[in-house]
């Protein structure tokens, strides 16, 4: 009995510097960086993790997702060093970081993505526009039929709205209008990815990525305009019509541990890292 | 730590039977006793904190002025335009230019769908519970009582991702259903955490009756089915009708199968074979995004605490209708 009670108090004096070390960011003892956010970029960051921590054997890198959303909370509550992000944090949120740490937030970009839409592998679907795109998911096309395909109810399905692709997707492509109300949401890329698998009359969206075993279809801006397919070349011009930045967000300029990390992230290394994963290094100038 | 100490001070009482050790061992009683009945009202406590904790959380949408411009019980129950001159419909709708908060679809989704797994789920695990306690051999019934209640330690995200994966594509080959995550697959997803608690409960019920019962039985010329039947059934009545209860009330309250294998579509519709979302779903994928104190959040709770108030109301339903029955056969013996 004594000695559990020993053994718990020890051991939380042995963890309350490391505690102390990771809110403050200047630890001597045990050297971590927890990185939390996106779950588009969580196989990112453990591949960047993972081969970071091979090259510094000193450091830890623990890398969580749960959305854009969750890792911003976190950040906003100082539970994390660095928050994931698929989307531009808020101006709101901007604020309760600076009235929360008395810093500003550090945004920093760190690869490129493009949001691609997924059909079944067996759909005779090639293309479609923007605006199609915009009325498969406000619930005014409800029939393959009228984008060109068989006559069959179209099964759409959508990411949960914590989630920064989800926040993309409504700003980027229905305008900022609602999802109709028969769009399926699911928790994550991957189910996405999973339920378009497995039904041909489905169609889906989420990060280039994760899309293996399904199709991605090339996007046309508008009807008139070239069907472009997601690639490196067409996300890094600009031609895809759908593409985006990730970020990593620190509280203030990055120091100490952190700093390295997100230099290498940028460097050339952590930059082939993004292309063996499916996304896009960054432009650079 | 405590506990333990006490604990400890008990079979010193009973190894040394000296006045002295007397004395302490029958403080060391009252402090068990006070220490045990202690934590039976924290359990009680904590529970009513959680309620008052949630209910606070809630109470914004009745009270506050600011929060009701968003969200007020009429927009929580009454349908309301999508746009100024659109006809009223129900919708869910919170992160929106014009968020819409009417939790009727959530609350007729989760309702179908735990009726699905409870139509499914009861017969199922009550029939399998007569005739493991009554038919089958002793060592069929040593392989199958664990066996189902290790179905109990699955985790549910486990049997959510079968649904997703694997259950969802079979109903949706064998069925053709034009959504293949529909309140049917969620609900049968949902019978599999059901079944072991019933199963359990209502096993446990077959068991107590007493054997004088059946021998009676027997010995007046019936067949072992008329007795497991029309004596067994009948006596066990209260304690399966418990654990349909309990049933219902794990059913209701699932989140991560239901998440994973409903759709997640708050559409309004009373067909089994359309998608549909859930409260425990909803709280589960939107509170982690939600802004602390917004009119959303407030909603969230709200819906926590409705769940809460259903599940109660069940069960004090459930244990008045018990307690009526067990009345009734005591009466009738």
């Amino acid at each position: 009995m004594k000695a559990r009670v020993w053994a718990v108090l020890g051991g939380l004096i042995f963890a309350l510097p490391s505690i102390s070390g990771c809110g403050g960011g200047s630890g001597t003892g045990a050297k971590a960086v927890t990185v939390k956010g996106s779950d588009t970029m969580v196989i990112l960051g453990q591949r960047w993790a993972e081969t970071y921590m091979t090259e510094h054997p000193g450091t830890r890198v623990q890398v969580t997702g749960g959305g854009s959303g969750t890792g911003i909370a976190a950040l906003i509550n100082g539970g994390t060093d660095i928050c994931e992000a698929s989307r531009p944090m808020k101006d709101k949120e901007k604020e309760q970081v600076r009235s929360r740490h008395g810093k500003d937030v550090k945004e920093i970009p760190v690869a490129l993505d493009g949001v691609a839409v997924y059909v079944n592998e067996s759909s005779p679907i090639q293309a479609l526009s923007e605006p199609q795109i915009k009325g498969i998911y406000t619930g005014k096309i409800t029939n393959w039929r009228d984008v060109g395909g068989a006559d069959q109810r179209i099964v759409a399905y959508s990411r949960e709205n914590n989630s920064g692709t989800y926040v993309f997707f409504k700003e980027h492509v229905l305008g900022n209008e609602d999802f109709a109300r028969e769009i399926q949401t699911l928790p994550g890329t991957a189910a996405v990815a999973n339920a378009v698998a497995k039904d041909p009359a489905s169609i889906g969206y989420g990060g280039i990525a994760y899309a293996t075993g399904i199709r991605a279809i090339a996007v046309r801006r508008d009807e008139t305009s070239e069907a472009v397919h997601p690639s490196l070349q067409t996300v890094r011009s600009g031609q895809y019509p759908l593409s985006r930045s990730l970020f990593f967000y620190t509280i203030g300029e990055p120091d100490g541990e952190v700093k390295t990390f997100i230099d290498w992230v940028l460097g050339a290394e952590g930059q082939k890292i993004c292309e063996a994963v499916g996304y896009y290094p960054l432009i650079r100038k | 730590m405590r506990s333990g100490g006490v604990l400890s001070s008990n079979p010193e009482m009973t190894v040394i039977p000296v006045p002295k050790a007397n004395f302490t061992g029958a403080l060391g009683d009252r402090l068990a006793s006070v220490l045990i009945r202690g934590s039976a009202f924290l359990a009680i406590l904590s529970l009513i904190l959680i309620f008052v904790f949630i209910g606070k959380e809630a109470l914004p949408i009745l009270t506050s002025p600011e929060i009701q411009k968003e969200a007020s019980l009429s927009t929580l129950f009454l349908p309301h335009p999508a746009k100024p001159g659109a006809r009223t419909e129900y919708t869910w709708q919170p992160v929106s230019e014009v968020p819409k908060y009417s939790i009727l679809p959530l609350f007729v989704g989760t309702l179908k769908v735990t009726i699905i797994a409870v139509l499914f789920a009861i017969p199922l695990a009550v029939a399998a519970a007569l005739y493991t306690s009554e038919f089958a051999h002793p060592w069929v019934r040593e392989v199958v009582k664990p066996a189902i209640e290790l179905l109990a330690g699955i985790p549910s995200v486990v049997i959510g991702f079968f649904c997703l994966m694997v259950l969802a594509a079979w109903l949706h080959n064998a069925f053709g259903w034009t959504y293949r995550l529909n309140a049917i697959t969620a609900g049968l997803g949902l019978s599999l955490a059901v079944i072991p608690i019933v199963y359990t409960v209502a096993e446990d019920a077959f068991s107590s009756v007493p054997q004088a019962f059946r021998e009676g039985s027997l010995a007046m010329g019936a067949s072992s089915w008329q007795t497991a039947w029309r004596v067994v059934l009948p006596a066990a009545m209260p304690g399966v009708l418990a654990a349909c209860v309990l049933g219902f009330g794990r059913a209701i309250g699932e989140t991560m199968i239901v998440l994973m294998a409903s759709g997640n579509a708050a559409v309004l519709s009373l067909s089994p074979t359309d998608s549909i979302r859930t409260f425990s779903a909803t709280i589960a994928a939107e509170l982690g995004e939600v802004v602390v104190g917004s009119a959303h959040y407030h909603v969230l709770f709200f819906l926590g605490a409705s769940l809460f108030i259903l599940t109660f109301v069940l069960n004090l339903f459930g244990h008045w209708w018990v307690g009526r029955l067990q009345k009734k056969l005591q009466g009738a013996s």
